[in-house]
């Protein structure tokens, strides 16, 4: 009897070399399915390169939201011989593979892509399948294992098309390939073709001919894959969603949150991951304005809401800019990532000095130095925390998924403002380079707080003039813009006194660090609970992990598998790293007998922090540093092993390819 | 945005201890800088100054506008966030040549390249003073000032040179002692559409005892029949140097002409307008053929939030193309 019938809960990938189109398929074919009501998430993996290395996607597909990979691969795409060599082994023996049969020859020393240990570590699994070593025998091995194979004829396939729509040159069709791969899937898992079609409308938008090319392809693919496997045993079906779904990527979310905050400028010098948000404004700096709560004359009358992106020369003209934009009232910000952060540490406790509110988002990548640039990492939560020399306040929040990315993005200028100093808020590579469907966020609890503000001509004199960083009034001093009449002050990186003029005496000195300290503790007590942590799961559990960042996707996934086994196990998710929220934190975790930290890093830096601030020792870490995201499938086993008491005090996890 | 009322340089002083050095150019500039304003009846709310870290970054703290004290290097990027942010103000900064030119040097160049409308002006006197009389960027080579174990092992860098290389639009050069000259120069900077840069020699007395007050005016070596000092500094204009690019075929010529009289030093040292072309589109313009309301409404004057706090950015359409829909 054959196994049942799998529906909408699928791991789908493609790879190829970066360049050839990879991402459009990719595209193509998450768009492809959420047209059709299903959710999806996928990742994205590439190398430090512009032309010719592996990068591929993995995506799930799911009439539930999704929020994290799986290591488990149920239909392999490709279209070249080193995805295929890769990949092969992470089919599920149910699965199928995709490729193409002219390369059946093609040898894994043939490869020079694909690095030695990975190469040896093939060689060793080909060798116990007693086959040899080309892609025949990797072929025969997934074979073996029940792996349904599909070759598709890419060349005459292309060779058909390029007759049809009259094109001289193969060479200038040779992108279809990819979405020759994608109507291949799409006829194993039965998918309505149609809902491909649409998606290749959306993407290639306004070029007929390539749209009907590529869906001629397809469409080839898509049969000829149907009549070679008809009863694959997964399927993709279309959903009737009730509901709509944003689709987007974490730089994306991101970005949206900093709009809907009213950014108005923002700095950035090219890098890997954060240039993506920078470049994603600039594309949308023509802004809409609504006339909220305004009286019809003036509400929604100013022409022209827009913002400005500025690329600038370096890291260090990025973080001072965007604070010289932030001084004339503009809400500014710049985007980094790890290199670009650490030459802007003197920056950063210039504006924490003179108490400008400036946003930095950093997207962690995987360091130290250039490190693995394009790989993941969570790396940088000890350096935002200690970013700069001297003690400067600053406030790091960081964000776990999509709709934190949107709703952290926001904030990070209230609590700019309102607490007149730096916001360092933490993104990462898993979460910049993902995208997926999800339930557009309500957002309606939102409002902007501009803080303190010190209006022009507010009765100041020359006797009693207006002071910025006034003692008289508790630690936060209205602020005034430049530009602003009658409210003229002065900024210094130096210790300054009261209307911001440099000094070094003692007993000012004393009063302005404390005057700045102190908003760090009204931040603590006003921020609200639900912004700095989140906890998930049994009130009593007896093991609680902590954890912060994109983390958050895994395990909950990880999570919903052992709660419906039962287990006893909670998820303190943190959100506000600085100022500590100590109270939250000893809370959740006072109960727990096994406490379990779990972090994409080393060093298990945040549980390093609980420690520093509460004195609670994690019993049990689990710890991923090889620049790939944690899967919901590592960590489902990991957290067993934890719970099954099996576990060592230190689990690192390593799949990932 | 000028006043109608007469102002007075004094309208833009502050009471703030001044501690430079007895003799420092500094005072030449301040009081130029404020002369300038005043005599341009500059409202001083709508004037920023910028500046980065050295002697010549104090200088904000004695002017009555808004002031904005940097870090070492970086006034050029903090001017250029201001000014960005709103248009809509005077921008002046200011620089020392080891600030502008070696730590910020990388600044430099890019400023060139947007060509803002705003004043960069360098305090240059070859020394780091504030650190004790290191050698700065504009120092010449072989030249041993007092503090220098020494004679200085790098050459200098020409900022007339890189300023038209980087691509200022209004280049010129002033000496801090010759104040009627530099508050004209101030003003033409300070009213020059695009990126105006301007350079002024200024003495260091306590570390820089080669380029003197009396070594620029001359005083080493007199007339033989009357015994008047003769000068080294003489002034462009006097010798009816055009800087003025008229028509944009003349760059070439008006560029040259520059590079060459920037090559004069020693026992004549050229100051006033170098160069000035209005041809360039300035950085606000290019911003404008893409947005086109940005200067009546840059980011800084934008209302961005109802009067409860409610956020006025709509994002609807833009959330709608990447929005699948419900049944």
């Amino acid at each position: 009897m054959s196994p049942p019938i799998l529906v909408n809960d699928l791991s789908w990938l493609i790879g190829g070399p970066q360049g050839s189109g990879v991402d459009s398929s990719a595209n193509v074919f998450a768009r492809a399915c959420a047209a059709g009501g299903l959710n999806v998430f996928g990742k994205r993996e590439f190398y430090s390169n512009i032309m010719g290395e592996h990068s591929y996607f993995a995506l799930r597909a799911h009439t539930n939201l999704v929020r994290s990979h799986i290591d488990a691969v149920n239909v392999l795409a490709t279209f070249e011989a080193e995805t295929l060599f890769r990949h092969a082994r992470a089919v599920t023996d149910d699965g199928a593979i995709v490729y193409d049969p002219s390369l059946a020859k093609t040898r894994l020393s043939d490869i020079p892509t694909i690095e030695k240990r990975l190469a040896a570590d093939l060689k060793t699994y080909l060798i116990s399948h007693g086959v040899g070593e080309t892609l025949d025998d990797m072929l025969a091995a997934s074979k073996q294992r029940g792996v349904a194979l599909v070759p598709i004829p890419f060349k005459e396939l292309l060779e058909q098309i390029a007759d049809e729509f009259q094109v001289d040159q193969l060479s200038k069709i040779s992108r279809v390939v990819n979405m020759l791969a994608v109507g291949a899937s799409f006829g194993l898992l039965g998918f309505d073709f149609a809902m491909m079609r649409g998606s290749l409308e959306e993407v290639f938008r306004a070029k007929a001919k390539i749209v009907n090319m590529n869906a001629a392809g397809a469409q080839k693919a898509y049969a000829l894959a149907r009549s070679l496997v008809p009863d694959f045993r997964y399927r993709l079906e279309k959903v009737a969603q009730k509901e709509p779904r944003l689709f987007l990527t974490g730089s994306q979310a991101t970005a949206l949150g900093k709009l809907y905050g009213g950014m108005r400028f923002q700095t950035y010098y090219p890098i890997t991951p954060a240039s993506d948000e920078s470049e994603f404004l600039e594309e949308n700096e023509i802004l809409d304005l609504n006339g909220h709560g305004l009286v019809p004359e003036t509400g929604g009358k100013e022409k022209g809401a827009s913002m400005l992106v500025v690329q600038t020369e370096d890291e260090i003209a990025a973080v001072t800019m965007a604070t010289g934009a932030a001084l004339t009232g503009a809400r500014s910000a710049t985007a980094t990532s790890g290199p670009g952060f650490s030459l802007m540490m003197e920056g950063i406790g210039w504006a924490s000095i003179n108490e400008v509110p400036l946003v930095i988002t950093l997207y962690q990548r995987a360091g130290p130095s250039t490190g693995m640039p394009t790989r993941h990492e969570q790396g940088d939560l000890r350096f935002a925390l200690h970013a700069g020399h001297g003690e400067s306040p600053r406030i790091v929040l960081a964000s776990g998924d999509f709709e934190e990315c949107i709703r952290d993005g926001f904030l990070a200028f209230n609590y700019a403002e309102r607490y007149q100093m730096p916001v360092i808020h933490l993104v990462d590579k898993a979460l910049a380079n993902s995208y997926a469907t999800i339930a557009p966020p309500d957002l309606s609890d939102l409002r902007i707080e501009r803080g303190a503000l010190a209006l022009a001509n507010n009765g100041y004199s020359k006797e009693d003039p207006y002071k910025r960083f006034d003692l008289g009034n508790g630690p936060v001093s209205p602020r005034a813009l430049l530009g602003q009449e009658g409210t003229i002050f002065w900024n210094t990186g130096d210790e300054h006194d009261e209307m911001g003029h440099i000094t070094e005496d003692p007993g000012l000195r004393n009063a302005m660090m404390e005057k700045r300290f102190a908003k760090l503790d009204l931040a603590a007590r006003e921020i609200p609970a639900d912004v700095k942590m989140n906890y998930f799961g049994p009130k009593d559990a007896g093991t609680v992990i902590v954890s912060w960042g994109s983390t958050k996707g895994a395990v909950l996934d990880a999570l919903d598998r052992l709660w419906a086994e039962g287990a006893k196990i909670g998820y303190l998710h943190m959100r506000l790293i600085n100022p500590f929220p100590v109270d939250g934190v000893r809370k959740f975790l006072a109960k727990a007998k096994r406490r379990i930290g779990l972090e994409m890093n080393f060093g298990a830096q945040l549980a390093g922090v609980v420690r520093e601030h509460t004195g609670i020792e994690m019993t049990h870490f689990i710890l991923k540093y090889n620049g790939r995201p944690m899967s919901n499938t590592e960590l489902y086993d990991a957290l067993r092993s934890v719970l099954a008491g099996k576990a060592e005090k230190r689990t690192v996890l390593t799949r990932g390819a | 945005m000028a006043l109608e009322q007469v102002m007075k340089p004094s309208d833009f002083a502050t009471e703030v201890h001044n501690d430079w050095c007895p003799g420092c150019g500094d005072f030449g500039i301040l009081r130029t800088i404020q002369m300038a304003l005043a005599e341009l009846r500059m409202e001083p709310h709508r004037v920023t100054i910028v500046s980065g870290i050295g002697c010549s970054a104090k200088t904000i703290h004695y002017v009555k506008t808004y002031g904005v004290h940097t870090l070492h290097g970086r006034a050029l990027p903090y001017a250029t966030g201001v000014k960005l942010a709103n248009p809509q103000l005077k921008v002046l900064c200011l620089s020392g040549d080891g600030d502008g030119l070696g730590i910020g040097g990388g600044h430099f160049v890019n400023a060139g390249r947007r060509n803002l409308d705003m004043l960069y002006v360098i305090h240059d006197n070859g020394v780091y003073g504030l650190t004790k009389g290191q050698a700065a960027p504009t120092l010449k080579l072989g030249v041993q000032t007092k503090s220098l174990a020494h004679p200085n092992i790098n050459d200098a860098v020409n900022p007339i040179w890189l300023a038209l290389a980087a691509g200022a639009t209004w280049v010129g050069r002033g000496y801090s002692y010759d104040i009627k000259h530099l508050v004209s120069l101030l003003k033409q900077g300070i009213e020059h559409k695009g990126y105006a840069f301007l350079d002024v020699l200024q003495p260091c007395p306590t570390y820089n005892d080669i380029n003197t007050k009396e070594w620029y005016g001359g005083e080493d070596r007199k007339e033989t029949n009357n015994g008047r000092s003769l000068p080294r500094v003489y002034k462009l204009e006097d010798e009816g140097y055009d800087p003025v690019v008229h028509e944009p075929s003349q760059l070439e010529k008006k560029a040259t002409q520059a590079l060459e009289k920037a090559l004069e030093w020693g026992d004549r040292i050229p100051i006033g307008v170098f160069f000035k072309s209005e041809h360039v589109p300035t950085f606000e313009e290019r911003i404008m053929q893409r947005v086109p309301t940005y200067m009546d409404s840059p980011p800084a004057l934008q209302s961005i939030a109802g009067p409860n706090g409610e956020p006025r950015t709509d994002l609807t359409r833009l959330i709608e193309r990447m929005t699948f829909k419900g049944a």
